[in-house]
């Protein structure tokens, strides 16, 4: 290249970047070091993901109802580190005799930040719009559809009748029939209160299926609700959330100005930049980990229990395990007390039934099954079962809250399963990659599976209704046992009993029969999953629902 | 040359073309799906069947390939469903692609000006000391997985002694402002120098890790270049006219030497955006790789498709750039 052709080159180039700079101006406030919010301290939590969006009732992972849990708030609320139901918007709600028309008397002092007031028409104009879904909202609305079973279009179906404003601060909301689940199930993230006016604003029922996947309204991306925390921004490319305390809050205000929530995949990325004090907190930290990070000066905050992990069995893939007896056989010839104490963290317990002991429902009477090889060999004899091969599944690239390392918690069960005689025949499936279209087909394709729940919300239904009530549609085959319709119907039947402690008792007894009777599959154990926070944060409050409020956090003594 | 550069551009309309079909199969033949991962334990057979629905994923696979070809040639690639959930793929594309341009450049930028000085002397002193332990760290460095160099550079730098970042691409709370996406850049276009320099200080270690891939390619092509080139009849006719070894260095040796190491940056390409997914995976870094690492994960199939071909027009329109390079280098090439 000449010197000429050189000259000419680089004059262009810097040309070019000159006018590119006086393009690019700083969009720095330039106000010096942050507003009032800024000043209370900032909490940065690494996110194991990124959210999908941040309107909760189209919502379906745990990553961003962890966001728009400190944004939004239901008619009830849970008390921070139980599962117990509180008041949140509502104050009280008192039903009819037949437990179909719910009265909630609202708070009057709530406003929602874009400063419009809370009141019974909000309320109902919440319900409508959750009810009153296009085609592809009644599939996004995971949880509406759980819970309520239908949508407008199939009024007749659904859970939900109606809402009524019977007064500016008085809402009745009427159902099909009585649940357990209602109204606990308010507590629900996806069924927050959310601002009329922004969401007709934000057409946020505009949601549609295209391209294989749901576009989302623009609401989506500007969500309003009640808490504590309101929506800052989305930062995309460098993979942050941030929220800014809603100094107007109706109760008391957040104790730090920001939170900042920070995508980071890789758990152990997660741990290393909390070590470097870049991040003051992440959850469910490895249990191996544990010890490590609180003698590093990070404090483990472990959760009660509020999942059961179990061996689901199958008799539509292998008719042996129709027999009670082989089913049984399976549970006494598993160790589940070495499986607790060597697989499990602190804290985790042997399971006698489908549901944790902190549900209403949970029936005390009943003792583990005993670790007992020769009671097993001796009931697989008596079932002619001897030798039986069983094709035993695990997921790959998962953890859950109840199972932290599955492919260790499988061998465990296949060495004891081996030595009682059992030809095990191992088979492995990526989560996401044919796991749980094979566990959940129907029929499904395993014999024998490792599968597990976190309870949604305090209810009996919500863990064995979810595992059996579904008589057509379920991992256990049960519509292939003698029993399995009686059992559906006596789940129904105890759902709809009105009173509690009545309501109570039949699911005691049911979940007596399921163990003692039916055996459909076996629990293993609770397992507690914690957070972690680093140094100097002080105020979390561990909830057994994953559901922790940050607005009681506090950073280096702020 | 205009002929040449039109005929390779339709050249890669055919390879996108079979490639994006190949894809579509491929993709759907796995087991498991987006269903799964967006459904979780709450999976029925009822649930299953009525997302899939929804998102068109119960038709037949050539419809599906229909429908996907009839919103491309519109700029529609398909919607995110866990990645971007609600986004075009191609938007998530055009997002995470700035933080892998920024960190292959320097990696490149980083592997070529060490490479190629390095190859050249280890050429120049052959059999010394010097290049004896150039090839040996050469080796090393095409040996060692570029992961496990990642993962060495972060506990060692990041971890142990906190001299620079752990992950992410700019440090929480910079208030830093956005133009082109290139952190490093926007921050010296707005005069923002510490975003600047705290983007360079998120980038150094990906960036080293990264560059490990084509610094051992082309210093060993380099120094190969040269040795041949220093044999050749014109370098002992240069230096027999007299001219000076700056000369004979610079017009002869390196400038011949430099078309093979040239092509084989080109080749390099496709080898850093593979190292990409996993570099950036292991420092967090929200480029194309983390993107691809989480739509394989989570069965993201828009995502993965548009992130995939667009790989693939990029090693092509790469490669394309090298062959006119290789015509500027090289003036014989530019007359035929």
């Amino acid at each position: 290249m000449s010197p000429k052709r050189t000259l000419v080159t680089w004059t262009t180039a810097l040309l070019a970047a000159a006018t590119l700079a006086s393009c690019a101006e700083s969009e720095r406030d330039g106000g010096g070091e942050g507003g009032a919010s800024e000043d209370a301290g900032t909490f940065i939590f690494g996110a194991a993901g990124a959210p999908e969006m941040f309107d909760p009732y189209y919502a379906t992972d745990g990553e961003t109802f962890r966001i728009t849990r400190q944004m939004f708030e239901g008619l009830l609320g849970i008390e921070p580190g139980s599962a117990e139901v509180v008041p949140e918007l509502a104050t009280e709600w008192t039903p009819n005799e037949d437990g179909t028309e719910w009265t909630f008397t609202l708070r009057d002092d709530v406003t929602f930040h874009d400063g419009e007031p809370f009141n019974a028409e909000a309320v109902c104009y919440n319900f409508e719009r959750m009810f009153d879904q296009n085609e592809a909202g009644q599939v996004a609305g995971e949880y509406w559809g759980y819970v309520m079973r239908a949508y407008k279009n199939n009024a007749a179906d659904a859970l939900y009748q109606g809402c009524e404003a019977t007064g500016e601060f008085e809402a009745v909301i009427t159902i099909s029939g009585p649940t357990s689940g209602f109204p606990t199930m308010l507590t629900l993230e996806s069924l927050s209160m959310q601002s009329p006016k922004a969401l007709e604003e934000g057409d946020a029922n505009g949601i549609a299926a295209e391209g294989e996947g749901f576009s989302f309204p623009a609401y989506a991306d500007a969500p309003v609700g009640t808490g504590p925390f309101t929506f800052g921004e989305f930062d995309e490319a460098n993979g942050e959330i941030t929220l800014e305390r809603n100094d107007d809050y109706w109760g008391e205000t957040a104790k730090v100005g920001e939170i900042v929530f920070r995508v980071i995949p890789d758990e152990s990325t997660r741990r290393q930049e909390l070590e470097a004090g870049s991040i003051n907190g992440y959850d469910l930290p490895n249990p191996v980990d544990w010890a490590g990070l609180e003698e590093d000066g990070n404090s483990v905050e472990v959760r009660d229990p509020f999942n059961i992990l179990y061996l689901g069995l199958n008799p539509e893939a292998n008719p042996q395990l129709k027999d009670l007896k082989v089913r049984q056989a399976i549970y006494h010839a598993l160790n589940r007390e070495q499986l607790v104490q060597s697989q499990l963290p602190e804290g985790a317990a042997v399971a006698t039934q489908f549901m944790p002991d902190t549900v209403s429902g949970y029936n005390t009477s009943l003792e583990p099954y005993a670790y007992d090889p020769d009671e097993a060999k001796r009931l697989l004899a008596e079932a002619g079962a001897e030798g039986m091969t069983l094709e035993f599944a695990y997921p790959t690239e998962v953890t859950r809250p109840y199972m932290p390392d599955p492919e260790k918690i499988y061998e465990a069960l296949r060495t004891d399963l081996e030595a009682v005689g059992i030809n095990v025949k191992t088979v492995t499936a990526s989560w996401n990659g044919g796991y749980l279209d094979n566990v959940s087909g129907e029929p499904g394709k395993y014999d024998a599976y490792i599968l597990g729940w976190t309870g949604d919300y305090d209810s009996a239904y919500n863990f064995i209704g979810t595992f059996f009530g579904n008589l057509k549609d379920n991992d256990f085959g049960t519509d292939t046992m003698p029993w399995g319709k009686q059992l559906a119907d006596d789940l129904e039947a105890a759902d709809a009993i009105v009173d509690e402690a009545e309501r109570g008792a039949a699911f005691e007894e049911i979940n007596r029969q399921i163990m003692e009777e039916y055996l459909p599959g076996l629990p293993i154990s609770h397992s507690p999953p914690a957070l972690v926070v680093g140094p100097g944060v002080e105020g979390v409050i561990p909830s057994p629902l994953t559901a922790e409020e940050f607005d009681t956090v506090t950073v280096g003594g702020e | 040359m205009l002929r040449f550069v039109l005929r390779r551009l339709i050249q890669m309309v055919f390879v996108v073309l079979v490639l994006s079909m190949l894809l579509f199969v491929w993709l759907r033949s796995l087991p498991g799906g987006p269903v799964s991962a967006i459904l979780g334990e709450r999976q029925t057979t009822e649930r299953r069947l009525a997302l899939e629905a929804a998102l068109g994923l119960d038709q037949p696979l050539p419809v599906q390939y229909l429908k996907f070809m009839e919103r491309a040639v519109q700029g529609e690639f398909g919607t995110s469903t866990k990645v971007l959930p609600g986004e075009d793929a191609l938007v998530v594309f055009w997002s995470r692609l700035p933080a892998t341009v920024e960190l292959t450049l320097l990696a490149l930028f980083i592997a070529i000006t060490l490479a190629i000085p390095l190859g050249y002397i280890a050429a120049r002193r052959v059999g010394s000391l010097s290049d004896t332990s150039a090839v040996i760290f050469s080796l090393i460095g095409v040996a060692v997985p570029v992961f496990f160099t990642a993962f060495l550079l972060k506990y060692f730098f990041a971890v142990e002694w906190q001299v620079l970042p752990v992950s992410g691409r700019q440090t929480t709370g910079l208030d830093a402002t956005r133009v082109t996406g290139l952190f490093v850049l926007d921050g010296l276009l707005t005069r923002e120098w510490d975003a600047s320099w705290d983007a360079l200080k998120h980038l150094i270690l990906p960036a080293l890790a990264l560059a490990t891939i084509p610094f051992s390619v082309i210093f060993r092509i380099t120094r190969a270049s040269v040795l041949d080139v220093l044999d050749e009849d014109y370098v002992r006719t240069a230096e027999a006219k007299g001219l000076t070894a700056k000369v004979i260095r610079g017009r002869h040796v390196l400038r011949n030497a430099m078309l093979p190491v040239v092509t084989t940056i080109g080749l390099q390409v496709g080898g850093l955006l593979a190292g990409a997914i996993l570099t950036e995976t292991v420092f967090s870094y929200r480029g194309v790789g983390d993107a691809l690492a989480t739509s394989f994960r989570e069965k993201d199939y828009a995502v993965l498709q548009v992130l995939i071909l667009a790989t693939a027009v990029i090693y092509v329109l790469v490669n394309l750039l090298v062959d006119i390079a290789y015509a500027v280098l090289d003036p014989r090439i530019r007359t035929r």
